[in-house]
């Protein structure tokens, strides 16, 4: 290791209080011990980090005493986060949901979380509490857990660490809603595991809507068993530097996987999705479809690895991935990744960028509709099927105040 | 005398990016109450008058004026053309997945209303609006409901574009090809729909190449687009006499 990365460590770290435990004492060290990567590691090539590693971030902070999340409620059930920590005075939720917060994470090798991924590590380190939720076997639980992550302050760090259990055969929801209560350039580094067991349906809606000084990281690590059926909505409205990384293995015979997103940038915004879906066994269903509408002098980054192992007979993979550009300054990188090593195999994916369509938004004008209210109907019209796929009121007309606060859009 | 609703004067226009000029000095008076053809070989640039007068990207208008109604039109977005009641029936009319017929043509007439400072249309009154509509051009009530032209045949496509000319109910309408691509008993149709639709308050002017269609739909005019102009006026005759000689004879007259 270069002595210049060292010292570059030593400066990031400098505001961060380490905790008092051994296991974090150790993972604080491993994490010294690491250098941020660079755009020349693969994955890495599109997104440079700089934004979030010059900083030098603190976790410590003044727990504020109201916290405006009402606009955002769409659930009657709800946890607040407050940078990272839970705040229970400000949650409301019933027992449905097994809901207890450890100051230890349980062990993350079994869902194949990557140590060695240098934000991993630097969660690892610092993250301040763990909540963990587990849903019990065979229950069905119609309304969703919400959990809101809010970020205030300047430069204050949010390790967030959750773990979901959704047992056998139960059918259950999460809304990730993460905001900014004031917040100047915060950094939210959560790591999320899931294990949906046998049977099981659990589905995981994230909406990020923090603020255009925002920074976030996120891994979902996920591991599907037999029959069992996983899907993820990804909502990316706002926020200066988003990299969401899903991780999902299929251990299980018969899943099916579902992973969509909607990403709507504007000004220097940077969102990067790395998804990857690993087939290890026969007969298997996953579908994939994001699509992304940049604007001012946004990027957008789309990475969508699929993996068929060799003994992965009769699986359907499919990925899609669509993208606008409304200006001329926007741009996207586009990576599609099929690795198949199984011959019995449907593997798909198309990936479509380009303007918003010259001779439609003329139709449209030529029937009396402005030129701005014409480009919304398209833009609305091609990320519509997957706001859509929400298949929730509530949330979707979340969705919607949002997508018209920040982007002015009225569909 | 009834008032003029199209003047176009001496238009000359070119296609922006290549300079190449289709239209070369090109008159044409439509007033209320009338009906216009206009014919002329492919590629005289029939299409290309049209997207001129409803103001599409791409070309640049060099020389002339179009008013419609005392309106200069050139100064006009294509949406305010479309509000101050220009239509365009598209010779191909665009595919728009997501967008649903119903949805955007509610919108188009909300935002027309809103321009005339008129009351927005309920819900209510729009879809029995909508249902006697499109029964005008017997076009299926489930197609209104789906994406715009998604999947729609040729003749269907070409239903629902006198649909919502019948929806926005236009001073001037300017059917491009309309009868291209259906058959008798769709074309039959369609001309009994715009017929019902004409009346002496507004102006209908029909691009062809056939003078199939100006049985169903009489003109009172037509005229032949040659090399950017209208080089010959007649009545209805004249597109008889079309068929029967072709445009060979107008434009070497021409040359002589
Ligand atoms: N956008 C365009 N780009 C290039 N050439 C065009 C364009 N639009 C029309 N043209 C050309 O202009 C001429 C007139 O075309 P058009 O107006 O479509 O004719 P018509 O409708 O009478 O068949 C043709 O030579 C055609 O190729
Ligand atoms: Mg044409």
């Amino acid at each position: 290791m270069t002595v210049v990365a060292t010292e570059k460590m030593e400066k990031f770290l400098s505001n961060l209080v380490v905790s008092s435990t051994l296991s974090q004492k150790e993972a604080a060290e491993k994490f010294r011990d690491m250098d941020f990567p660079t755009t020349r590691n693969e994955y890495w090539k599109y997104t440079r980090i700089g934004k979030i590693t010059n900083k030098q971030f603190t976790n410590r902070f003044d727990q504020k005493k109201d916290i405006a999340i009402e606009d955002y409620i769409v659930s009657g059930q709800y946890i607040v986060i407050e940078n990272g920590l839970v705040r229970e005075d400000l949650s409301q939720y019933g027992l449905d949901f097994k809901i207890v917060f450890k100051t230890e994470t349980q062990d993350s090798e079994k869902y194949g979380l990557d140590n060695s991924h240098v934000f991993t590590a630097l969660n690892n380190a610092f993250y301040t509490q763990a909540i963990s939720i587990h849903i019990a076997p065979k229950s069905v639980i119609e309304e969703p857990l919400q959990l809101i992550f809010v970020e205030h302050g300047t430069e204050v760090i949010a390790n967030c660490r959750i773990e979901i259990e959704a047992g056998k055969s139960s059918q259950s929801s999460l809304i990730y809603t993460q905001i900014s209560e004031n917040s100047v350039s915060c950094f939210n580094n959560s790591i999320t595991t899931i294990e949906v067991e046998e049977n099981a349906h659990f589905t995981l809606h994230k909406l990020q809507t923090a603020n255009d000084s925002s920074l976030s990281v996120s891994t979902e690590q996920v591991v599907q068993k037999a029959n069992s059926t996983f899907k993820i909505n990804t909502f990316s409205f706002s926020g200066l530097l988003i990299r969401n990384n899903i991780n999902i293995l299929v251990q299980g015979e018969n899943c099916e996987t579902f992973m969509n997103g909607a990403i709507i940038t504007k000004d220097k915004e940077h969102i990067d999705n790395h998804t990857f879906v690993d087939h290890q066994v026969p007969n298997c269903y996953s579908n994939e479809n994001y699509k992304y509408v940049l604007d001012g002098q946004s990027t957008g980054v789309f990475n969508g690895r699929v993996v068929v192992r060799k003994d992965a007979q009769v699986i359907n993979a499919y990925q899609n991935n669509g993208n606008i550009l409304l200006s001329e300054q926007a741009s996207i990188n586009s990576k599609p990744e099929l690795e198949i090593y199984a011959d019995d195999v449907k593997c798909s994916h198309g990936s479509t960028t380009g303007q918003l369509d010259e001779n439609a938004l003329f139709y449209l004008q030529a029937r009396g509709i402005s030129k701005a209210k014409a480009r919304k109907l398209l833009v609305s019209a091609f990320v519509g099927e997957v706001i859509a796929s929400v298949n929730n009121e509530k949330l979707s007309d979340l969705l919607h105040v949002i997508l018209k606060r920040e982007h002015n859009w009225d569909f | 005398m009834s008032k003029t609703l199209l003047d176009i004067k001496n238009l000359h226009a070119e296609i922006a990016e290549e300079g190449k000029a289709i239209l070369k000095g090109l008159n044409l008076t439509v007033k209320a109450g009338e009906i216009h053809a206009i014919m002329g070989t492919n590629g005289a640039g029939k299409s290309t008058l049209a997207s001129v007068i409803s103001g599409k990207d791409g070309y640049e208008i060099t020389e002339g004026t179009v008013e419609m109604d005392g309106i200069d039109l050139l100064e006009l977005d294509p949406d305010e053309r479309a509000k101050e009641g220009l239509f365009l029936a598209f010779q191909y009319p665009v595919e728009i997945p997501g967008v649903s017929n119903i949805n955007f043509l509610r919108t188009a007439l909300n935002e027309i209303k809103e321009y005339r400072k008129e009351e927005p249309i309920s819900a209510k009154d729009f879809m029995s609006m909508v249902r006697e509509k499109s029964k005008l051009v017997e076009l299926d009530a489930k197609l209104a409901s789906r994406s715009v032209n998604e999947g729609f045949s040729g003749g269907e496509k070409k239903r629902n574009e006198i649909f919502q000319m019948a929806m926005l109910e236009p001073k001037v309408a300017i059917l491009d090809e309309t009868d291209s691509g259906l058959d008798i008993d769709a074309l039959r149709i369609v001309a009994a729909g715009v017929n019902k639709l004409k009346n002496e308050n507004n102006a209908i002017i029909l691009i062809t190449h056939y003078q199939r269609l100006l049985d169903y739909i009489v003109p009172d005019f037509v005229h032949v687009l040659a090399d950017g102009k209208i080089v010959k006026t007649g009545d209805k005759s004249l597109a008889l006499e079309l068929e029967e000689k072709g445009y060979d004879w107008l434009t070497e007259a021409k040359t002589v």
